[in-house]
């Protein structure tokens, strides 16, 4: 870990300008010479492991007062950003009216973790790859750009099927965004130009040929909370997630869906995939496949194979095509049969 | 007061015949409030920290080091490299070719690169911090060369290991081939397992400091004595120069058997900066700091009657080693010995590549080639229509089938009878998928375990005090195996003490030797010794006929402060010069199928049942059953408990542990514990370990043949074996994975 300058944030807006300045001069190969510092669990490990060499680190645990708490009415729920997974995942209204957020928390990480990361880091979480995170690796346009992928034709038995590019494979790791996306969930950011909202769909960018820049966030640009919106169908939702052992790890793949069914025919299915794409997934042809249809075994698997059409594998992860798939079609019958 | 606590928490199995107490581990307050002091915990004056610079290619040289940056952080010392270090590390051999190193590519002795993550600079600072930021500043330039990473990779080279190694001699007996040939019913499979790393939570620490021209080393290993002596070699020092501390190891399973690069870089560069020096490797270094298991391949056929009876046993091994050194593991040892055959054919092959030396690990050669034996084994009883457990039944035998030496003893039908019965296998449908559950599938599948019974030389000193206390010391190695424990309950039973009166020295050059800690020797050889010290200190006050009864009664009315007795032990059909070998730290285990007049082995049986998802296809293990016939079983607690690691390590090691290897740069990819996947709590749900009482007066006095890694012995086999009956897939190279189940191949 290399020397750093450390500050603590006062208000939101006060630090996203502070980083907006000082980060707008020191960008150098597309490293972002700040960062903010909530639960610590992605940014002090990459700090550790010289992947990350911010110089200036702003703590914005201070913040938790205005950013830290969960707000459940008929108008949906907000989460600030500061809230930790743990108190998310264990919710009470969070998991009888939203099961899909809750359960993509509570399979996430171990307990140990989730009682330290934030929702805002959470989403942020950086690939797995370990091309990327072992900087003996010399060819990883995500840490250097236009050094290469080592991924390509390394071992690739984690990374991405869905949304990968020439220059980058490697899979977006987390789980609660893909129930954030299914949700249509929305961003709170705050900015140098003050704040605003997007769709959360729109906070993660695809590689394509710049895989260093992994969001639409602008330099000091700080998530101060997230906003889903009530829908018939959160009830109806679930995460599944497949992994090689039981607990503690990251997927191979999963689905988070959300059903809104009437008389058994599905007025409208939302399904987003982890595990296997470079960036959460949202399913929307998949989606729109299953329209008007009811959930039984062929309309599941027309779906799922819709989900998976533009899939590129490489030597280690054609498996992921197979697997995403049945566990789209396991995921739909599952929360086909919840109770409304 | 803590001890009791303790007892009436931990539910103990009860002691049983021919089995010892369940005393609580002599270490186990001391562990756990973390009073015990590990090798980096040791609070050394004005240490200096050394962290390593690893090579970040597997084949070439450094054409140059660019240090300015490194060298111009505030706090760094000094750093070592090829161009600076002279000639302060001597070459020493390979263990097999005489030496005392488990990689003879001498430290920092040029700037040839032999593998990926070889050290190629030492960076020592005033703190860690300061080190480690230093390192991650030292540019390196390379000239790379094309390396061979694995098997069948361009420029890999087999070699047959009888070549290679002059000990080694492949076993066989009768006609092979024409028995294959002529038999009715064949299976002719292949098998692979991955290369794997230990990953002991403890991280390969060493602290080195010198007083005048005595040096202390605190290392966690498992042969103390070996270090000493190999260290005393490479730095060019006598032997009584060096002390080596290490009273507790947090996890070794062979890893900390050997002498590697790091201990001579530290005790130099410490020399070298008139301080003590601390170097504590990443985790991801310690995957080339220190030794692993490496790939294997297998092909295994077995010619059998209709009855199930073997005619033809072959077993062909191949595994990759480095380019310096011929490690290998050999399994065909065991393997070709497991069951009644009148033709046997054997072969290992060794494969270098550009790769850190393989070495010891839990179960070395066993673990790998039971696995493919065993599924061998199952693949024989499907195509036979034969229950697997019978198969083993109609092929048991009490006699070496290469050499016709007799087994000391040999419980492998009981232990498959106690675990068949305990598990409830009577209840099985051998169809395959026919055992489902709503949304899984039922799989039960069951192995052979075997492990050699082995020891060595040893030493030990055991004093006796007029308060009624008693102290044992010798240089045995805690690893977890309960060695303080069971050293304590063998002096207070021939003393006639209290356990609680023991004390208990182990781990330091300072005491008289006891060998490496592996091969699952070291409490059959380590209690023999100590018992003998005992049986001494019990004759010396004896009246010259009888041992008296009570032996501190007896110690006050002679008037004696306190009676000291030093023994040496040596086993049966050790070689000569045996406790020499042992001063030197270079004992060798004796025992298994090495002997001249007879076989020892102990043996086990598992029992497995899978579950495996009949959509998303993920396999998960309920519950296993393990049942073990090992002599006596000095602690039924602590054995309890090394069984029972054992086994769950066999579940990693069927579905979990492989260590990625990049193809293109013959380097580990997963170098951590989130992507080098090990089992948690949730995938460990039912493990029953059922100890069979089992008496063998040969094997040494106190009967006693050693548990330590027998436990994961055959357990993958089991597994796989159950893949198979809920699935009907034949999953053969390890690990067992969902990628092969979801796309049918």
């Amino acid at each position: 870990m290399r020397p750093f300058l450390y500050d603590r944030a006062t208000s939101a807006d006060l630090a996203a300008s502070a980083l907006a300045t000082s980060a707008d001069a020191p960008l150098v190969q597309g490293r972002v010479d700040a960062e903010y510092l909530a639960g610590g669990t992605t940014l002090l490990d990459l700090m550790k492991l010289d992947v990350m060499q911010p110089a200036r680190v702003t703590d914005i645990t201070v913040l938790d007062a205005r950013h830290g708490t969960i707000t459940v009415t008929d108008a949906g729920l907000k989460l600030g950003a500061l809230v930790k997974m743990s108190a998310a995942a264990d919710h009470p209204e969070i998991v009888a009216r939203y099961p899909v957020l809750a359960q993509s928390l509570t399979l996430a990480a171990s307990a140990q973790l989730r009682n330290m990361a934030t929702l805002g880091g959470n989403v942020l979480q950086r690939t797995r790859c370990n091309y990327f995170r072992d900087t003996s690796w010399s060819a990883c346009n995500k840490r250097n750009p236009g050094s290469g992928c080592a991924a390509l034709d390394g071992v690739n038995r984690q990374h991405a099927v869905l949304g990968a590019s020439e220059a980058c494979i490697a899979t977006y790791p987390g789980d609660f965004a893909q129930a954030l996306m299914a949700l249509d969930a929305t961003v709170d950011i705050v900015g140098a130009a003050g704040p605003r909202t997007i769709p959360f769909a729109a906070l993660h960018r695809l590689p394509g040929s710049t895989p260093h820049v992994e969001t639409t966030l602008a330099a000091g640009d700080l998530i101060t909370g997230l906003s889903v919106p009530p829908g018939p169908w959160t009830r109806r939702s679930l995460y599944l997630k497949i992994r090689d052992r039981q607990s503690y790890e990251f997927a191979l793949a999963s689905a988070a869906v959300a059903l809104d069914l009437q008389g058994g025919v599905v007025r409208q299915a939302r399904i987003a995939l982890g595990g296997v794409a470079t960036t959460p997934w949202r399913a929307r042809d998949a989606e729109a496949a299953l329209a008007g249809k009811p959930i039984n075994e062929a309309t599941a698997a027309d779906a799922a194979r819709i989900a998976f059409a533009g899939s590129k594998p490489r030597e280690h992860n054609a498996y992921k095509v197979a697997l995403g798939q049945r566990t789209v079609v396991r995921a739909l019958l599952q929360a086909a049969t919840l109770e409304d | 007061m803590a001890d009791a606590v303790f007892s009436t928490l931990v539910e103990a199995p009860a002691p049983k015949s021919n089995m010892g107490e369940p005393v609580p581990r002599y270490d186990a307050r001391a562990k756990v409030t973390g009073s015990a002091l590990y090798a980096s915990d040791v609070a050394l004056p004005d240490v200096a920290y050394a962290f390593l610079v690893t090579s970040a290619i597997a084949k070439g040289r450094v054409r140059s080091f660019d240090l300015r940056e490194a060298r111009a952080l505030p706090g760094v010392l000094d750093i070592l490299t090829h161009g600076n270090i002279g000639d302060a590390i001597r070459p020493v051999k390979f263990f097999t070719e005489g030496g005392p190193a488990s990689n003879s590519v001498l430290p920092l002795g040029s700037p040839e690169i032999a593998y990926g993550g070889q050290t190629i600079a030492v960076v020592l600072a005033n703190s860690y911090e300061v080190a480690r930021d230093a390192a991650h500043r030292v540019l390196v330039d390379y000239e790379i060369d094309r390396p061979s990473a694995t098997f069948a990779s361009p420029g890999a080279v087999d070699q047959e290991l009888a070549t290679q190694n002059k000990k080694h001699d492949d076993p066989k007996v009768g006609d092979f081939a024409g028995a294959y040939a002529s038999s009715p019913v064949t299976v002719d499979v292949s098998y692979s397992t991955p290369a794997q790393h230990h990953n002991p939570i403890e991280l390969f620490a060493t602290q080195c400091s010198w007083t005048g021209a005595q040096l202390t080393v605190h290392e966690p290993s498992q042969n103390v004595y070996g270090i000493k002596n190999g260290l005393a070699a490479q730095l060019g020092i006598e032997p009584s120069q060096i002390r080596v501390v290490s009273p507790y190891v947090g996890g070794a399973f062979g890893s900390k058997g050997g002498l590697t690069q790091r201990t001579a870089l530290v005790a130099v560069a410490a020399r070298k900066l008139g301080r003590p020096v601390k170097l504590v490797p990443t985790r991801e270094q310690g995957f080339t700091v220190a030794t692993y298991r490496s790939e294997t391949k297998h092909r295994v056929r077995l010619g059998a009657s209709r009855d199930g009876r073997l005619q033809a046993l072959s077993h062909d091994g191949f595994e990759v080693t480095s380019r310096p050194d011929p490690y290998a593991v050999a399994g065909t040892d065991a393997s070709t010995r497991m069951y009644a055959c009148p033709n046997i054919a054997s072969s290992v092959t060794i494969v270098r590549a550009d790769r850190s030396t393989p070495g010891f690990m839990r179960a070395p050669a066993e673990t790998p080639y039971f696995f493919a034996l065993e599924s061998a084994m199952d693949e024989l009883a499907v195509a036979l229509a034969m229950d697997p457990v019978e198969l083993r039944r109609v092929n048991d035998t009490m006699k070496d089938p290469i050499k016709g030496l007799p087994y000391t003893s040999r419980a492998l039908i009981p232990c498959f009878d106690r675990a068949a019965e305990a598990f409830g296998w009577a209840k099985r449908d051998a169809r395959p998928g026919s055992m489902r559950d709503a949304d899984w599938l039922v799989g039960w599948g069951c192995a052979t375990s075997a492990y050699p019974t082995q020891m060595a030389a040893a030493s030990a000193r055991v004093s006796l005090f007029p308060d009624g206390t008693a102290r044992v010391e010798t240089a045995g190695h805690e690893i977890g195996n309960g060695l303080y424990t069971v050293a304590a309950q063998v002096a207070a039973e021939r003393l006639g003490l209290p356990v609680g009166r023991v004390t208990v020295l182990l781990g330091d050059t300072d005491l008289p030797p006891a060998p490496v800690a592996g091969g699952s020797i070291s409490t059959a050889s380590v209690c023999s010794v100590i018992a003998q010290a005992c049986d001494a200190i019990r004759a010396r006050l004896s009246d010259g006929t009888t041992p008296t009864g009570d032996l501190v009664a007896a110690l006050k009315e002679r008037g004696m402060g306190s009676v000291q007795e030093y023994a040496e032990w040596v086993p049966h059909g050790a070689p000569k010069g045996a406790m020499g070998m042992l001063y030197r730290g270079a004992a060798q285990p004796t025992g298994g199928a090495k002997l001249q007049d007879r076989i020892q082995f102990a043996f086990g049986a598992q029992f497995v049942e899978v579950r495996v998802h009949a959509r998303t296809r993920e396999i998960r293990v309920p519950r296993i059953v393990g049942a073990f016939a090992s002599g006596r079983i000095m602690n039924t607690r602590t054995a309890h408990s090394q069984y029972m690691g054992g086994m769950i390590w066999g579940i990693g090691s069927a579905l979990h542990e492989e260590t990625e290897i990049d193809a293109n740069a013959a380097r580990y990819v997963n170098t951590n514990l989130a992507d080098y996947l090990v089992p948690v709590n949730a995938d460990v749900v039912d493990v029953e370990v059922i100890m069979v009482p089992e008496e063998d007066s040969q094997v040494n006095p106190l009967g006693i043949k050693g548990i330590g890694e027998i436990g994961i012995v055959g357990t993958s086999a089991a597994v796989a074996n159950a893949v198979y009956h809920a699935t009907g897939q034949r999953l053969r190279d390890l690990p067992l994975r969902i990628d092969t189940l979801v796309t049918g191949a």
